[in-house]
């Protein structure tokens, strides 16, 4: 497994970054945390355009920075590549240009047909010979993705890159994030306060608050620790499960979709039998039941559950957080008094409600 | 005025005086606006303040302390002579010297505007991609300050032509090594030969006006818009 083992201390201003993490470099990770929470900071300092005075940082057995033997690789030899929020295209040279540039310097062997593949996959085709000046704002992203993908770097850094555009413009790029994943392999992280335009994609998530990370793991239990909500706000508190699409029932107008052993019903969507698909279930949205009351209820999500175990919360008195067994496990919120009324305890066989079930990539 | 015995020295010379000291501006002011625009030292605003003397400065008081530093007693002046057995003042190398402290501030103010409204950005990017810091200065930096360059070059060239008291303070006035234009001119005024003062006044007019219309126009037409 590769490794990016990370150690910054330094001092911005009246900001303190204080760094100290292992996590996998692998598919897609997000930095996610409110604005002035360090994540731009975190990502300067791994591509070496931030030099920490307290540093250490060691990716793939490879150490790009060890300030206890003042050792510092500057970023034009790290073979990263790095989209930043405002494009920053190049305004003298025209898109080919643009693309050629980092191509030249760090990868002059590769042959064209990388550069064709990649001008094809970013639908850059009939850009190649405008000038920056002439393309929109999620056209000019495309081009600042495409130049850092062309270097084929060994990590792929971007910061908040969809920030700039508006909903229309980010809709059209997310197809081609999707695209870069499936077909590059290239490891990524994602700088973003708004998790909602990625998190279909993200496998890994590092939550950061005043300059530290404070959670680290896979996308599905950062969200579900019940702690987070004082961090993430507590709509965002929730279960990933990532699902699969059995069929469409026209007569109700709803999809149908498999988890485990599980059946569950989402309004009618535009997929096909087999897709996959990732949903969250807000711990809000849950109920829980104790006694099976199926026929009796409007909901049509009902999953029997295993009670794990409970957990008060740290900042709202009156709730309190059930994680329960469904295969899987899922969170639920419900209040303290039901838990002391219907009494729930560990290990008991409870019935889950859900209310509500929302797309990933529409979570908000 | 017999035109075909005209004396053109002065004119050849001013124009000698003028490329080479654009040439060391170039050399110098650079850097100078690099380190300017990108620096984080406190005591920027002493090395800024002195870059701009010369705007404000009386010319003969800029003489003055040149001829002194030049003079054959002088920091620069003495070590020069005791190598190459020639005087620094009253000489043409003396006169770019002179000149070049004289043009700086119309050489750095417009490189230095360029680098820094074109910021970090673009070099971070550059970096990112493979490009060292020399690198990213020549392919990014300097096509993008275009414009800066070539009103440096022009604001300095042109300055350069128009000198006076600085000439005369430091280079006096010797036909073919330090007798430029514009004294050639007042000499001419002094004796009452309005014609040749005329003539070569009008030319520089002209001249000047035209290198200035030319630089503002190509300006404007440059391809790279950077806003």
């Amino acid at each position: 497994m590769n490794l990016l083992s990370a150690n910054f201390k330094i001092a911005l201003g009246d900001f303190k970054l204080n760094i100290d993490i292992e996590t996998p470099v692998h598919g897609f990770t997000v930095l996610f945390g409110s604005s002035g929470s360090g994540k731009t900071s975190f990502l300067r300092c791994i591509s070496g355009l931030e030099r920490a005075p307290k540093g250490f940082l060691k990716i793939n057995e490879e150490i790009w920075q060890d300030e206890s033997r003042k050792i510092f690789i500057p970023p034009n030899k790290r073979n990263i590549g790095y989209v930043f929020q405002e494009m920053r295209l190049f305004p003298h040279l025209n898109v080919e240009g643009n693309l050629r540039y980092g191509l030249k310097r760090l990868a002059p062997e590769i042959d064209d047909s990388l550069f064709s593949q990649i001008v094809e996959i970013m639908g850059l085709v009939s850009f190649l010979s405008r000038y920056p000046r002439n393309l929109s704002g999620g056209e000019k992203q495309r081009v600042a993705l495409a130049r850092a993908l062309l270097t084929r770097p060994r990590l792929l850094l971007m910061d908040e890159p969809l920030a700039a555009l508006d909903m229309k413009r980010k809709q059209e790029i997310l197809p081609y994030f999707q695209r870069m994943q499936s077909e590059l392999n290239i490891p990524i992280f994602y700088v973003t306060h708004s998790l909602n335009e990625v998190l279909q994609l993200v496998d890994t998530m590092l939550l950061m608050d005043q300059g530290k990370v404070i959670a680290a793991g896979p996308v599905e239990e950062v969200l579900s620790h019940p702690h987070l909500g004082q961090h993430l706000g507590h709509k965002l508190v929730g279960t990933i499960l990532d699902t699969t699409v059995i069929r469409q029932d026209e007569e109700f107008q709803l999809t149908v979709l498999k988890f485990n052993s599980h059946t569950l019903y989402v309004p009618r969507r535009e997929v096909f039998p087999g897709d996959r698909l990732r949903i969250h279930i807000r711990a809000e949205d849950i109920t829980l039941a104790v006694a099976p009351i199926e026929n009796k209820t409007s909901v049509l999500n009902v999953l029997p559950a295993k009670v794990i175990k409970t957990i008060p919360s740290v900042d709202d008195k009156c709730k309190v957080s059930v994680k329960l067994d469904i295969g899987c496990s899922i969170l639920a919120t419900i209040t303290r008094k039901s838990l002391s009324h219907l009494n729930i305890q560990s290990g008991q066989n409870i019935f889950a409600h859900i209310k509500a079930i929302r797309m990933a990539h529409e979570l908000n | 005025m017999d035109i075909l015995n005209f004396n053109y020295q002065p004119i050849i010379l001013t124009l000698q005086l003028a490329g080479c000291t654009v040439i060391v501006l170039l050399v110098i002011g650079i850097p100078i606006s690099w380190w300017l625009a990108h620096t984080k030292n406190r005591f920027r605003p002493v090395f800024e303040a002195v870059v701009a003397l010369p705007l404000v400065l009386p010319p003969t008081v800029l003489g003055f302390y040149l001829l002194i530093l030049l003079g054959p007693n002088g920091w620069i002046g003495k070590p020069v002579e005791a190598l190459s057995g020639s005087h620094l003042s009253f000489s043409f190398t003396g006169l770019v010297i002179a000149s070049t402290f004289y043009s700086l501030p119309f050489v750095v103010q417009p490189l230095y505007n360029a680098f820094d409204s074109i910021g970090k950005g673009p070099l971070e990017v550059a970096w990112t991609l493979g490009a060292s810091k020399w690198d990213a200065f020549w392919t990014v930096a300097s096509p993008m300050a275009l414009r800066g360059y070539i009103t440096a070059i022009v604001l300095g060239f042109a300055h350069t032509l128009g000198e006076f008291g600085v000439v005369l303070m430091v280079g006096g006035s010797i036909p073919g090594k330090t007798k430029v234009l514009s004294i050639e001119i007042y000499d001419r005024v002094e004796t009452l030969d309005y014609a040749h003062a005329h003539f070569l006044s009008g030319g520089l007019l002209s001249f000047t006006f035209l290198v200035l219309f030319i630089v503002y126009y190509v300006n404007r037409k440059l391809p790279v818009n950077f806003s």
